[in-house]
């Protein structure tokens, strides 16, 4: 029976939203690996992915799946521009710069959501769904809905970055950058297919994470921890690493409330935020390499 | 007359707010520009600086029985619980590269966020404290406001000396030879990471002492303290702007950028009609906006760093810091 509620109560849950920041921690990984800086403003391409699909959804009555494509495109286009203007001219200064603009873009795209839907919770989302049971477990429709686009979307990835040209060359620069501008990647084209990527798949965790609890500014900002936890624990640069780490800080983070000895939670429940924290600065001490080594030893720098 | 009297208490209030803020901004500007810690995480330590005041002087009065001192015990005692934590913090984290610093350190400022919104047997949880005395209310307006006025702008010309005359101190130069070079500096027998814990941890007990005046001021906290944006990003964009290594760069970004923000806020107020409510965001893509422009065609800052001692002549243009 306590088991059955381990699985049911903690274990999913953790591993639904445990789904969500992999799919962000992916662009931010990426970003990191071909850019080498930590992308802040990431959070907020996701918030912009949600809002435009509540708009598309309750503005324009259109379906999710219809809203969702079109919301993606326009999110990559957002990120393409904000590369145009905040990220290419700073090409070739210290990370730590690029870092702070991305700070600036962070202010500034999240006051234009802001500025655009006001700051009002929003549901994407209303209904009571019922469980589905199958020998005990029971997993939400919605839950099940969330694992599985997420599922996809790393195969999707896995084709992309393993069987095509342009996949090849993201890694590529991710790996030796200097050694692929010398072979012929056009390191531009390789940039702009890593926003792509990144705000595709941020837009759809957002949505997803809107449809699962609710849409307000701050939804994407409150992801970024968790991510970049992921992204340090997985190895920078390393999609997959970032997406395994991403489903064991989920796990963690609902396990820390489970009452393991006793009736009361081991941590309350309002501390989890804390906990990838302290998992992440566990990892920087541990292995700041990641679990799958990552590529960017070079980054950052002490200024 | 009526006017102007506003008009002039409005500008005590901004030279209030603005020196508090260019407290913080030195102690920014003395963990970054000259140490080249990235502290992401400074509205953590503000934060613990106004709960400490707050908890010195309503949870456990009387004190002396004299409200001065208890201000004066509730200051020294931000500065210690924040320079305290900062050195907990210190000895688990600078060992980090600067952009996982950033990351950790946001980290900080969200766990201290977190311990203010729960522990409500300390902090009265998302009720926050109120009835935080302001020292010289007992004077009449506006001679109360004026009086802070003076009491922070001192306290910032205070920690404005104690900060150049660290910079300049072979202290300073130290601290300046490991931000740029690491290496050789611990070549030359210079114990980096001593001395970036201790730049480190100075620093945060002067941004304590700006989040203990803040508590002082609006009489009243909440865990709303710990709020990244007015709190930590608004202070990298005034030190950024300002001119990081600066200390007189420090000042002027924060006084400016707190004009900026404070000023909109009013010509808003009175221009905008609906829309006024919504002004907020306009000005924080504003500041977002003035931070990009400045990173792009100005990255030095307002007053760039000058390398050599106050007297010299003709002081060395730093060179762009790689």
């Amino acid at each position: 029976m306590r088991l059955a509620e381990l699985i049911n109560f903690y274990v999913i849950p953790g591993i639904v939203i445990g789904s969500i920041y992999a799919l962000i921690a992916i662009g931010i990984t990426m970003t990191f690996g071909v850019m080498r800086f930590a992308n802040f403003s990431h959070g907020e391409t996701m918030t912009i992915g949600a809002y435009l699909v509540f708009a598309l959804v309750t503005g324009a009555g259109m379906g999710f799946v219809p809203a969702t494509a079109i919301a993606a495109v326009a999110t990559v286009i957002t990120a393409l521009l904000v590369d145009r203007f905040f990220f290419r001219p700073l090409r070739g200064a210290p990370p730590i710069i690029l870092m702070i603009a991305s700070f600036g873009v962070m202010l500034m795209l999240r006051s234009a959501v802001q500025f655009t839907w006001g700051v009002n919770l929003r549901m994407l989302y209303t209904g009571i769904d019922r469980p589905w049971v199958v020998f005990g477990l029971s997993i939400l429709p919605r839950h099940a809905l969330i694992i599985t686009t997420a599922a996809i979307l790393a195969l999707c990835l896995h084709l992309l970055l393993s069987r095509t040209r342009i996949g090849t060359a993201m890694r590529a620069v991710s790996d030796a950058p200097q050694l692929a501008s010398i072979v012929g990647i056009r390191t531009e084209a390789v940039i702009a297919a890593t926003w792509a990527v990144g705000a595709v798949l941020a837009c759809i965790a957002g949505v997803l994470l809107a449809v699962d609890t609710q849409l307000d500014t701050q939804l994407g900002f409150r992801m970024m921890l968790p991510a970049f936890a992921a992204v340090i624990l997985g190895g920078i640069g390393r999609p997959f690493g970032a997406i395994l780490a991403a489903l064991v800080i989920g796990i963690a983070e609902e396990l820390t409330s489970f009452p393991w000895t006793g009736t009361q939670p081991l941590i309350s429940p309002s501390y989890k935020g804390a906990v990838s924290f302290v998992l992440l600065i566990a990892i920087l001490l541990w292995r700041p390499t990641g679990l799958l080594k990552g590529t960017t030893g070079t980054a950052g720098g002490s200024g | 007359m009526a006017e102007l009297y506003g008009i002039f208490l409005y500008f005590v209030f901004l030279l209030t707010i603005g020196g508090i803020y260019a407290i913080i901004c030195l102690g920014l500007n003395l963990q970054w520009g000259m140490a080249g810690i990235f502290n992401a995480g400074v509205a953590g330590f503000v934060g613990i600086g106004a709960y400490s005041m707050a908890l010195v002087t309503t949870r456990f009065v009387p004190l002396t029985g004299v409200q001065a001192l208890d201000i004066a015990a509730g200051l020294v005692a931000a500065m210690v619980l924040a320079g305290l934590t900062g050195w907990a913090v210190a000895r688990i984290c600078l060992r980090l590269r600067s952009d996982y610093l950033a990351i950790a350190s946001l980290g900080v400022a969200e766990t201290i966020r977190l311990i203010f919104n729960n522990e409500d047997w300390l902090t009265n949880g998302p009720r926050g404290i109120n009835n935080i005395p302001r020292p010289f209310d007992g004077f009449a307006l506006p001679w109360n406001q004026i009086s802070f006025m003076l009491l922070t702008l001192s306290l910032m010309l205070g920690v404005y000396l104690v900060m150049q005359r660290l910079k300049y101190a072979p202290w300073g130069r130290t601290l300046r030879a490991i931000r740029d070079n690491e290496v050789s500096a611990a070549a030359m027998g210079k114990d980096v990471s001593h001395y970036r814990q201790v730049a480190f941890v100075i620093g945060c007990a002067v941004i304590g002492l700006a989040g203990g005046l803040q508590a002082n001021y609006f009489k009243f906290i909440d865990p709303y303290i710990v709020d990244p944006l007015l709190s930590t990003f608004l202070v990298w964009v005034m030190l950024i702007i300002g001119g990081s290594g600066n200390n007189r760069g420090a000042v002027a970004g924060a006084f400016a950028i707190w004009a900026v923000w404070s000023l909109t806020e009013l010509i808003s107020m009175k221009f905008l009609g609906g829309l006024a409510s919504k002004s907020i965001y306009i000005r924080v893509f504003l500041i977002g906006l003035i931070l990009q422009v400045f990173l792009q065609r100005y990255r030095m800052g307002i007053f760039p760093e000058f390398i050599g001692t106050p007297t010299d002549k003709k002081n060395i243009r730093g060179k762009l810091r790689q």
